[in-house]
């Protein structure tokens, strides 16, 4: 698609940019910290991606592939309207390949593809900070990050295991960035938690609404927090994905009819339809151009 | 001043040679009005002084510059760590949080001020631990029973947060919150206020001897004279911001120098 001239490149213009891209750097030099950004009024609602959204205009160049995933799909609305946002401010190539992606913006879910250097996960943040909801104050969370005081954060965990046996907390899992700063992971599924860890792939985080970027740099250690005694556990299923059979990915469940009929299939639509077209013994060119409903998704 | 370390040799008994706080010519000022004026006391490991007066002498007001709550307009607080002496208000923010998180308790008044509502009761004993580094649930856990079990409070109740508490409940689980981590030091802002007399000699018994088995230094601000005769060995008097008198607690009760102090202990009903 060719860019709309009548907006500037990717929509931003230039000085809101380099604020942005200043505030990264930041970012990136301190893993894990939160970094204020002044986060602008964008064309679509917060709550939407606005965070994600300014961060991935800021870092956009005309040589970039672009895809956009929400909740491990290509195809739901939020993704369709952001990949489509940028074809016509930026005019850049999209895809649903993660391999060939050079920026992922991603709302809930990390691709199951293992991510390589020179990538970019961009994720859409609606509550940057982890300590919230054990201390409303603003002013405090900020002394408690400064001093590292994060027993409050076990707190938490403490509530789950007494009421539930076990560490409940499935999604938005708090994980300490680089032994020193406890980060929320954004409402990912703790499922992709581990695959933070040492991640060859730069990860940034943007709250528009809270006006905060953050930043995970390559290669840098993610723990996810827990006790002696009730180690981090990722969650399983008994049964692997209805369409391509993977046992090793995050599954969503899909209720077929009013009778309790129910299947569990991949939520990363791109993987679960390469595994397929990789079955049927097809190569994977189907995926180039544009994006085709993978059949994972038809079901979704 | 004279009488601090001979309170203490009998008091703790266990020879210390140094005072655990000392407070320096402390002084508060709201523009022109003095909260606190000119306040110097040393307070030894094991003591309990309790701080008497009226509302608005400045009781609290001196406690919360002693915790380092709030910055004095003169004067200095030192407290003892071990064989290093930390200016209170001259030292980083870090080392003022770690201490109140260590080596010092504060009890509120009000228990909502000290405790965490909305988390469990065991969570509220178990935070300070947690915060400390502990890692390991089940000991944690075990910890926070035997705590419950040391303020009186059913063990089965452990998981329910304090707002389902009576308020002398709530009032022993901060002390329990409190004293987990084993301080040297604690602040009590009137803790029996707000609860009924049989409630409030419960707790009163459960403080003392807590206070003599752990060894605990305590400043006690209280307006209650009942209290402070139970509680403690030393007393000061405020008044408009001053200390008018100070002593041991029978004596200031007993035979009162100062005017204010005599109409304080008059005032006084006699069931």
């Amino acid at each position: 698609m060719n860019r709309d001239p009548q907006y500037n490149f990717a929509y931003l213009d230039e000085q809101t940019k380099r604020m942005i891209r200043r505030a990264l750097l930041k970012a990136v030099a301190v893993p894990g910290y939160q970094v204020p950004f002044a986060s602008r009024e964008m064309p679509l609602p917060y709550g939407w991606g606005t965070g994600g959204i300014q961060v991935t205009a800021s870092i956009l160049t005309d040589q970039d592939t672009l895809k956009v995933i929400d909740q491990g799909s290509d195809d739901t609305t939020n993704a369709v309207s952001i990949r489509r946002f940028f074809q016509r401010t930026a005019g850049v190539e999209v895809t649903t390949a993660t391999d060939k992606a050079t920026v992922i913006q991603t709302r809930h879910r990390i691709p199951e593809h293992a991510l390589a250097e020179g990538q970019v996960l961009v994720y859409q943040v609606p509550i940057p900070e982890p300590l919230r909801f054990m201390e409303p104050r603003e002013t405090d969370t900020r002394t408690m990050h400064a001093l590292e005081e994060y027993g409050v954060m076990h707190v938490k965990l403490y509530e789950d295991i007494s009421l539930h046996g076990r560490i409940a907390t499935s999604y938005n899992y708090p994980v300490l960035v680089n032994d020193r700063h406890v980060m929320s992971p954004s409402p990912i599924p703790r499922f992709d938690n581990p695959k933070m860890h040492m991640n060859p792939a730069l990860q940034l985080f943007g709250a528009g609404r809270e006006q905060r970027v953050y930043a995970v740099p390559p290669y840098t250690s993610v723990k996810s927090l827990d006790f002696e005694d009730h180690p981090f556990s990722i969650d399983t299923w008994d049964e692997p994905c209805a369409l391509c059979g993977a046992s090793d990915t995050y599954l969503d469940e899909i209720i077929l009819d009013d009778g309790g009929a129910r299947m569990f299939v991949c939520s990363d639509s791109d993987h679960c339809s390469r595994r397929q077209a990789m079955a049927a013994g097809m190569d994977s060119d189907h995926r180039a151009g544009s994006p085709a409903p993978a059949a994972g998704t038809e079901a979704a | 001043m004279s009488a601090g370390p001979l309170i203490a040799a009998e008091g703790s008994g266990n020879g210390s040679a140094r005072p655990l706080l000392a407070a320096e010519s402390l002084s508060k000022w709201y523009g022109l009005r003095a909260a606190c004026r000119d306040v110097s006391f040393e307070l030894w490991p094991g003591e309990v002084l309790g701080v008497v007066g009226e509302s608005g002498s400045g009781k609290t007001t001196l406690l919360q510059l002693l915790s380092g709550r709030l910055t004095p307009c003169g004067g200095r607080v030192f407290y003892h760590d071990g064989d290093d002496v930390v200016d209170v208000h001259a030292a980083s923010e870090a080392t003022r949080r770690g201490l109140a998180r260590t080596q010092w308790g504060m009890v509120w008044q009000n228990p909502s001020d000290g405790l965490r509502l909305g988390a469990s009761a065991g969570a509220n004993i178990g935070e300070r631990l947690m915060a400390l580094g502990q890692r390991h649930y089940g000991n944690i856990r075990n910890t926070a029973v035997d705590w419950l079990r040391r303020v009186e409070i059913p063990e089965d109740r452990i998981d329910d947060p304090p707002a389902a508490f009576s308020g002398g409940m709530r009032q022993r689980l901060q002390i329990a919150r409190n004293l987990v981590t084993a301080p040297r030091l604690v602040f009590m802002d009137e803790p029996t206020g707000g609860l009924d007399v049989s409630v409030q000699a419960k707790l009163l018994d459960l403080i003392r001897s807590l206070v003599a088995r752990m060894n605990l230094a305590v400043v006690l601000v209280t307006h209650d004279l009942a209290v402070a005769r139970l509680l403690a060995h030393r007393l000061m008097v405020m008044q408009g911001g001053r200390v008018v008198e100070q002593g041991l607690t029978d004596r200031v009760l007993d035979d009162p120098l100062h005017p204010y102090s005599q109409l304080l202990v008059s005032s006084v009903p006699r069931v």
